[in-house]
This record gives structure tokens, sequence and C-alpha cells, in this order.
């Protein structure tokens, strides 16, 4: 008799189940994708009655936990539009970047400065546009709102996306040249998916940052105007004006509910799907799985729909660009002259508008008193010391922490969930509370701000660091071993060079939000008084609070040249050290 | 004569410098396609193969000269060539079958026939049943022939190829290349020629009905011959290995001086062949102590092409090493021979710190870059002096890429024989503690002021 080999009759057992599952399965699939369609239906109804009802300035905050889930629902709206925003902006800008060497260098230096203005700044001036531009509907203080958070998200991802374009190795793009490829079939096929997952990634950080500013901008007072949006934002800080503990609990255990909802409803099947952008020879071991990827993937009822919308119109596009290619082809290039003439005189209107902003804002800058500009450089000289003192309690606890959690696997397992999830509270929800317990303990803003500044920017440190650490090689630690180096040897000889460049990489990033939340930290409404201390951040806040926009303009210009400077003067020199000399990779 | 598909008339690339001069890349080179045959490019790196085959595919322009597809001049032209790349250069987001069907896409042809049309295609390279998978699960021998379907499927006039088969083990570059030669051969692709870059001799013997050998310092045509070896070829044939042999000897001749170039508007040109920099053949030190004590023990004397043989080396790896070893003397090159020479024969049976001497000695006396880095270093007060001066004389004679492999050769050479040390952070050269001790001593060999004339006027400084 011939043997069978062992396990035979269970694998087709098994084959057949799943055969039985494959059939079965869609239709369940298919009802969760009609009942998300059915709530992206409502959602869609609901904003729009919301933004089309006059605006209220005075939105009474209710405390009610019943009235939470709708808050939670506009306050993430706002965010998704933001970050859509962000993204067409992001694709756009970095596409031209990476396309015009003409502009290139101009570009980039702008994405520079803009990502080191503190956004918090932007916000009288967006604010009153808007609402001057849609006026009568809810809808201007919102968009004010979509687009201060935007200012706050979108240059990170255009730099990932320009940087991108410019890594895609050169045999790929002579392959979509050599045959032909359209520029919208080269976008999709080559560019678009090359950048995806650098896209990703800056995209959580993105919208991470943009929970930071949501809360803050949410409730916020211009002149002798109160803006109000509903939202978790305002819910949270109406709770802790009031002192409302209950409130405070449902608001924050609302807010770590959706962070980690939308850690695994979004991000983790996004992660999962980019996996296949991967630009890797071999396939990895270890991919992250997502049952939401899986159900949407594996749904008749959508790849029915791909099949039945997305197939024929990028089929006509790519037909129609091949037609327009084929006409050029044989009537070559005929009005450039025109084009040209054109091209001058846009850029001269634009050079045009510059100007003429420039030396308004120029004339708005003399009116400010010299003694007013000596304060806003003592108030930077104090900022300066609060961001150094955050950076330092936050070095001071994340270094040994993140080297025992990243040298211990064990440990890791249960600290790094706990750590991933306390980072990604926004520290602007939790700072009214913190403030009100500061205060009651007998504390002032002083102390306050900096516990706010270390709360926002210590978990860029502490992941960084975990990641160096777990980065050292196993055969380094081993070293130690053998030579039995005493403990300071070995934080001297192997920890610390390892894991240098990382904790640069955090310190680079926790310095820049340090000093953006320093807007926030510094300055702060608490029921019906003023909590403040003195420093560039309190200046800011405090001129949008009384509309002296020449102060205000002063004010945000030496905090994005302080910003900028020490980026060039200390970071860039460290950084580039630390890439030399201390990278382990050879 | 056949009209040609593709007419490559007077092509030269070279980059302009910032000052007066440029660094030119190829010289004016003529080369035709005609229908009917498979060309093989040959050269030694640096010597421009795929710069020229970019030139005449049309993704490159030509800084001077015209390309021709058809007689018409090829950027306005509606041109049907095909590239395989070395890496493959597949979309790895992209399917075996949505790979291919991309070209077809940016044809505008309809879902249907490309449908039909890559099937087909996959059934030819022997990828049936592939087409719902991704090139990463796929090995290299298999996501080459994805390759080679993908630059079938829109029917090529001409099948460009860059060194395809280097990226592969040698069995399976093998059986790809026999397939090829089939498809081509009961003209199963309505492929009109064939034109392959490689740096694999007996590869473009086997393939090829036309071999170029390109020479560098700038890119040239050294010879263009026609091969009329029946096919299948048999590597062991006495034809085939004294082919072989003869485009190892073409290879490895010293050059022909070239006529002088002319003046262009104005401006001189300048051939690198006129600067006494030498292009360093980036070798280690410890290579060509290898080549040198391999030699000795096969007599001191041996074929290239045997060595290549025996040490299962690819020529673009061996070369390098016996230039080097040429430049400084341990061994001289003719007709395809390696003989070593009594310095090597020293330098080959010395014991460590004697063959850095002797390394040392014959580098200061033979490269022109060394000697200058230690006389910068002995003149200046302080010892010490900064990557950048020598980078930015460099870079008039060499391209920037080229530049920083010249120095990063140098610098290798010269921390190994301990003519200076070079700090890598702060990207300077110093004098070595030994040398500042007895700087007499150590550099009793460096050329002295009679020499430092002829150095001026070598390198035009």
């Amino acid at each position: 008799m011939i043997q069978l080999p062992a396990g035979f009759h269970l694998r087709r057992d098994t084959l057949a189940r799943s055969v039985v599952v494959r059939r079965s399965w869609p239709v369940f699939l298919d009802l969760c994708v009609a009942g998300l369609l059915l709530a992206c239906f409502y959602a869609v109804v609901q904003i729009a009655r919301y933004w089309n009802s006059t605006p209220r300035t005075d939105f009474a905050i209710s405390l009610s936990p019943h009235a939470l889930p709708m808050y939670a629902f506009f306050s993430i709206v706002r965010i998704g539009f933001a970050y859509l925003l962000s993204l067409a902006f992001a694709l756009i800008y970095g596409y031209i970047a990476a396309y015009t060497p003409r502009l290139e260098g101009l570009m980039l230096a702008c994405l520079d400065i803009l990502q080191s203005i503190p956004v918090l700044s932007f916000l009288p001036g967006v604010m009153l546009a808007m609402v001057a531009l849609v006026p009568g509907h809810q809808l201007g203080i919102e968009m004010g709102a979509i687009i201060l958070i935007f200012t706050g998200q979108a240059w990170n991802i255009a730099y990932s996306f320009y940087a991108s374009l410019k890594a895609i190795p050169r045999e790929l793009t002579e392959a979509a040249r050599i045959y032909n490829f359209s520029p919208i079939q080269r976008f999709f096929h080559l560019e678009l998916p090359f950048a995806t997952i650098g896209l990703i990634w800056n995209s959580m950080v993105s919208v991470a940052g943009g929970w930071f500013f949501l809360m803050a901008c949410e409730m916020f007072i211009l002149g002798s105007r109160d803006f109000r949006l509903p939202g978790l934002g305002s819910y949270l800080q109406t709770a802790a004006a009031n002192g409302d503990f209950r409130a405070i609990t449902y608001g924050l255990l609302t807010m770590i509910a959706i962070i980690v909802a939308t850690d695994q409803l979004l991000w983790r099947p996004l992660i999962a799907w980019s996996d296949k952008f991967k630009f890797e020879q071999t396939e990895s071991s270890n991919r992250v799985s997502s049952p939401l990827l899986h159900l949407l993937q594996h749904s008749t009822a959508i790849s029915h729909l791909r099949q039945r919308t997305l197939r024929p119109v990028s089929e006509f596009f790519y037909r129609t660009s091949y037609k327009r290619r084929a006409i050029q082809h044989q009537q070559p290039a005929s009005d450039s002259t025109v084009q040209k003439v054109l091209r001058y005189v846009a850029a001269g209107l634009f050079i045009g508008i510059v100007l003429f902003a420039a030396t308004h804002a120029i004339v708005l800058l003399r009116e400010v008193q010299p003694r007013q500009i000596g304060m806003i450089f003592l108030g930077a000289g104090a900022t300066f010391l609060r961001v150094f003192a955050a950076l330092l309690i936050g070095s001071a606890w994340t270094i040994p922490a993140g080297v025992a959690i990243g040298l211990h696997p064990r440990l890791a397992r249960i600290a790094q969930p706990l750590a991933q999830i306390a980072a990604s509270v926004p520290a602007t929800a939790v700072f009214p509370v913190l403030l009100v317990a500061i205060v009651k303990a007998g504390g002032g803003l002083g102390i306050g701000s900096i516990a706010l500044m270390l709360l926002g920017t210590q978990w860029y440190i502490l992941f960084n660091v975990i990641a160096g650490a777990i980065a050292i090689p196993s055969d380094l630690r081993e070293v130690g071993r053998l030579f039995r180096f005493s403990t300071v040897e070995k934080w001297k000889v192997i920890i610390l060079p390892s894991i240098f460049p990382y904790l640069i990489t955090g310190l680079v990033t926790a310095s820049g939000g340090a000093w953006n939340a320093s807007i926030v930290a510094e300055y702060f409404r608490l029921k019906n008084q003023t909590l403040s201390t003195f420093g560039l951040g309190a200046q800011i806040s405090a001129a949008t609070d009384a509309g002296q926009f020449p102060v205000l303009l002063w004010a945000t210009i030496v905090m994005a040249l302080i910003v900028v400077t020490i980026n060039r003067l200390l970071w860039r020199p460290i950084y580039r050290i630390a890439e030399t000399r201390y990278k382990l990779s050879a | 004569m056949q009209p040609a598909i593709i007419r490559a008339e007077r092509v030269e690339k070279y980059y302009s410098q910032p000052s007066e001069n440029r660094i030119q890349v190829i010289s004016p080179t003529d080369l035709s396609i005609v229908q009917g045959e498979i060309i093989a490019l040959l050269g030694p790196s640096g010597s421009g193969k795929s710069t020229l085959l970019r030139m005449l595919t049309g993704l490159s322009t030509p800084s001077a000269g015209q390309v021709y597809w058809h007689e018409a001049p090829i950027q306005s032209a509606n041109v049907n060539v095909s590239i395989v790349f070395q890496s493959f250069a597949l979309f790895p987001w992209l399917t075996v079958l949505e790979n291919i069907e991309a070209p077809l896409k940016a044809r505008g042809v309809d879902a249907a026939t490309r449908r039909k049309r890559s099937l087909k295609i996959l059934d030819t390279v022997g990828l049936d049943g592939f087409q719902a998978a991704y090139p990463k699960e796929l090995s290299g021998g298999m996501r080459q022939r994805v390759g080679f379907a993908r630059a079938l499927v829109v029917e090529p006039e001409v099948l460009f190829m860059d060194e395809p088969f280097s990226a592969l083990d040698v069995l399976t570059a093998e059986n790809l290349r026999s397939e090829l030669l089939e498809l081509w051969h009961k003209r199963t692709i309505p492929t009109k020629s064939i034109f392959i870059v490689t740096h694999n001799i007996e590869e473009a013997v086997l393939l090829a009905d036309r071999i170029i050998v390109l020479g560098r310092n700038p890119g040239h045509i050294r010879t263009d011959f026609r091969v009329n070896l029946a096919h299948p070829r048999d590597r062991k044939a006495a034809a085939f290995t004294q082919l072989v042999d003869y485009i190892y000897k073409v290879l490895t001749q010293p050059e022909a001086p070239a006529p002088a170039l002319p003046n262009i508007n104005g401006r001189r040109v300048r051939d690198q062949r006129e600067m006494k920099y030498q292009m360093l053949p980036h070798a280690r030190p410890g290579g060509i102590a290898g080549l040198l004590e391999f030699l000795l023990d096969h007599g001191g004397k041996s074929d290239i092409y045997r060595l290549a043989d025996d040490l299962a080396f690819e020529i673009d790896d061996l070369l390098p090493i016996v230039e080097a070893a040429s430049i400084l003397k341990f061994l001289t090159v003719t007709e395809g021979d390696a003989a070593i020479t009594a310095l090597g024969t020293e330098y080959a049976n010395a014991e460590i710190l004697r063959q850095k001497e002797i390394f040392r000695e014959a580098a200061v006396k033979n490269v022109l870059l060394l000697r200058q880095i230690v006389r910068a270093l002995q003149s200046k007060s302080d010892h010490t002096v900064p990557e950048d001066f020598f980078h930015d004389t460099l870079d008039e004679v060499f391209s920037e890429e080229e530049t920083v492999r010249q120095l990063e050769t140098a610098i290798n050479w010269g921390r190994y024989a301990e003519i200076f040390d070079f700090d890598s952070t702060r990207r300077r050269f110093t004098l070595p503690e030994s040398a500042l001790a007895e700087p007499e001593s150590t550099f009793a060999d460096a050329p002295e002021v009679e020499e430092e004339e002829k150095d001026k006027q070598e390198t035009g400084l």
C-alpha cells in the first residue's frame, strides 16, 4: 500500500473548510461594508446641517456624557478635513519642488522656515479672514480651525513626498520614460507608490500633531470675541475650568478611545496595505496584519464597485492621454512665445504681491516701541531657558528608561504599548487638568509651562532612545560582558555612543515641539482668570488676545528666527557628527 | 548596405565645469544599428557603455552630434525600443501581469487586447501561471524573465539590454542567454535588432554577430568587428577562445594615441589623456598583494584571461587590480600577458612592514596625487591639509563622482602605506606621527625640488 504523506488527510480537510468559509464570508463582509456606507451618509448629513447653522460664538459646552460622542465626531471631522487639505497641498508642493529645478531651492527653504514658524501665531489672522469670508455660517469659524491645523500638518508630508520623488531609482524612471508613460501613468504607477510608505508614516506624525493644536484652538479668545467650537478640546477645557472630574475622566477616556480606534481602523490597515509598496527585493517576514484591511480586500461588493467605477475612469484617462500625445507628436510645439509672456506676467504679478505685502508688514513692524522689542527678546531668553529645562528633564528620565526598555524585550512588551497610549494623548488635552492640579498645589504657570512642554515632547526622546537601544548589536554588548566593563564604562563606551544618533533625532523634534508648545503653555485662561508667565509664548498669546498685530508679528518673527538658527547652528552640525561617527551600519 | 534603424553621428558627451574646462566622457562617435544583428558593446568600467546606450535610445541627449531613428532626429521621432535593465527595474507594487501591461497602457491599448498580448508574451518567456505574483515573490531569474516580457510585449524594433545577466547567478544567466538566442533565431519575436551592453567577454562572443569594444578616458570605439561563428557556439572551440583572447588583448593593451581634438567655440577641449593625474584604478592594496602572490605561484607570468579564469573573477574586477599593480611598477602588461617585475617579486615576498615600505616608495614615486598630498603636508607648518583642497583640483579633471572615488582610493592607499593619516570626521589629511618624528628618512624617496617644476606643468596649476 502506498504510504500517504503524514497530514495529507488533514490538509484536504482544511482545504475544504476554507472553501466553505470563502463562500459564506462575502455576504457578511458586504453587510459590514453596507453598514459603513450608511454610517458615512448619516455623518455627512449631520455635518452639513451643523455647518449651515448660524455662527454662535458663545456656544455653551455641555458637560453631559451624552454630548461627548457628537463632540468627538466634530473634532474628528475637523482633523480629517485638515489632513486631506494637507495631503493635497503636500502632493502638489512636493511635485512642483521636485520637478522644477528653478524653484527647487526656494521651495525647500520655504518648507524649512514654515516648519519652524509657531502655528498658533496664525490663529487671529486666519480666524478673522475666514469669518469675514463666510459670514452668517458656522462654516467660517470651522474653516479657520481647519486651516490652522493644516498649517501644522502639511510641511513634513510635503517634504517626505519631495524626498521620495528625489529618491526614485534611476532605472525605474528610465523604464517609465522608455515606455512613454504619460504623466498620469507615471504618477500612479511609479511616483505615488514609491512615496506611499513615507507619506503614511508622516501622516501619522502629522495627525498626532493636529490633535495637539485642535485641543488648543477649539476654544479661544480674540479681542472681545470668544470663539467656541463644539468639540472634544472645548469639552475638556470647560470640564477642567469647572473642576468637574467626572467629565474630565469621560473626556480623556473618549480621547484615548479615539486614538486607539484611529490606530486600529486607519493606520494599521494602511501600514499593512503599504507593505506591497516596500521597495525591497525579498519579502520580509514580520508583517503588520489588519482584519479591516482583509475585510475591504475580500469584499465582493467593493471589488464590483471598483470594476464599475475606477477601472473605466482610469482606462479613459490612459486612452485620452495617449491620443493627446499622438496629436502633439504630429504638430510639435507651436506657441512658446505666448506661454513665455504669460509666465513672465504671472511671475511679475506674484513678485509684486509679495513685495506689496512685505512692505506693509514692515510698516506694521515699525509701530512697535523699542522698549517692547527689548521685552520680546528678554521673553525669548526666558522661553529658551524653559525649553532647555524641559529637554534636560525629559532626557534625564527617558534615556535610562528608554535604554532599559530597549535592552529588555520582556519589559518592552509591557511598557511600550503603555508608553504609546500615553504619548498619543495630546498634551493640550491633559494640560487644563494638570494646570488645575498645579495651581491647587500652590505652583504657578512657570512650572506649569515646563510641565506642558515636557508632556508634549518627552515621547519623541523616549521612542527614539528605545529604537536606538534595540539597535545596539548584541555582539557589542557581549564584548562589554566579556571584558567585565563597569556600569559607567558600559554607558560611556557602548550605550551612549550607540544611541547618540537616535537621541539627537529625538531632541531635534522635541526642541521644535517645545518652542511651539510655549505659546499654549505660557498663557492660559482658566475659568475667568488669565494665568501667564513671562516669556515669548506668553507675549504671542497676549498679543493675540489683545489684537496687537504689530507685536504679534514681531514675536512670531523672533521665534521663527530662533528656531531656524538653533536648527542650523546647533542641531545640524551635531546631527552630521552623529551620522558620520556614531552610525552603526557600515 | 542596409539602411540603419538607429544611427549615431558624431555623438559625444561631456560635462561643463564652472571653469573653462570640460570633462569629456565620450568622444565623438559614429555608430549604426542595422536590421538582423545582435550587437554587443564591451568595455572597462568608466568607458561610457551605459551612457552610449542611453543616447542611442533617446533617453539621454548627446552634448553634441545627433542620433537618428530611421533617418529622423530621435527626439521628435516616434521611437519603438525597449530596455532590459540590469536591476530589472520592475515596479514592485504591481503584479507580474500589471507590470507587463503597463507599457501597453501607455500606448492606449484597450483592456482586452492588453490582457491577451501580455498573457501570450508571458507564455513565450516561460512565466505561465505567474501573472498574479508580485516581483518580490520571484527569484532573480524569474524577475528578469518578467523584465524581458515587459520589454518584448511592445514588440520593439530594437531591444536594448544593459548588462541584463550580471545580477544573476552563472547557471540562471546561461539558461536565459540560450533562451534569448532561441527566441531570436526562431524569429518568435518580431524584434529586428538586439543591442547588449556587457562586461562579460564570453557572453559577448557567445551571443553577438558584431562586437564593439570601447576604450576609456574618454570613451571611444577601440574596435568594431563581426563574429562569424555559427550558432550554437561552443566555448571550448579554438575559434571561440581565440576570439576571447583577442578581446582580452584589446582591453589590456596600452592605448594607441588618438588624433588631437579640435577647438570648439574657442574653448579648449580637454581630453582626459592630457591630464597627468592618472585615473587611479579602484583596487585595494590587499588585492594587489594577493594578485602578485598568485602570479609568483604561477611562475611570475600569466595570460590575464587565464588569470581571470583561475581566480573566477569577472574582468571588471580583475582589471583594476592589474592596472594598479602596473602603475606601481609591480608588474608589466604586454599583449594580454602580465609579468611580475623584480620590485613586485620583492614586494610579494616581503613581510608586512617591509611590504608597506616598498608600497610607500612605489606609490609616492608613481602616483602624482599621493606625491602632491605628501608635499602639501610637509610644506604646511601644522602638517594638516583639508580634503577639499585636493577635491577642488581633481574636480577640474574628473567628474564629481569620480573625484570622490579617486580621493577614496588615494586615502585607502595612503593609509595602508602610512604615507599620511586621514581624519574622517574633520575630512583632513595629517602626517603620521612616525613621519613627524623623522621626516627625512621616511620620505627619503619622495621626489624633491627638481620634479617640482614638472609637476606644476603636469597639473596645469
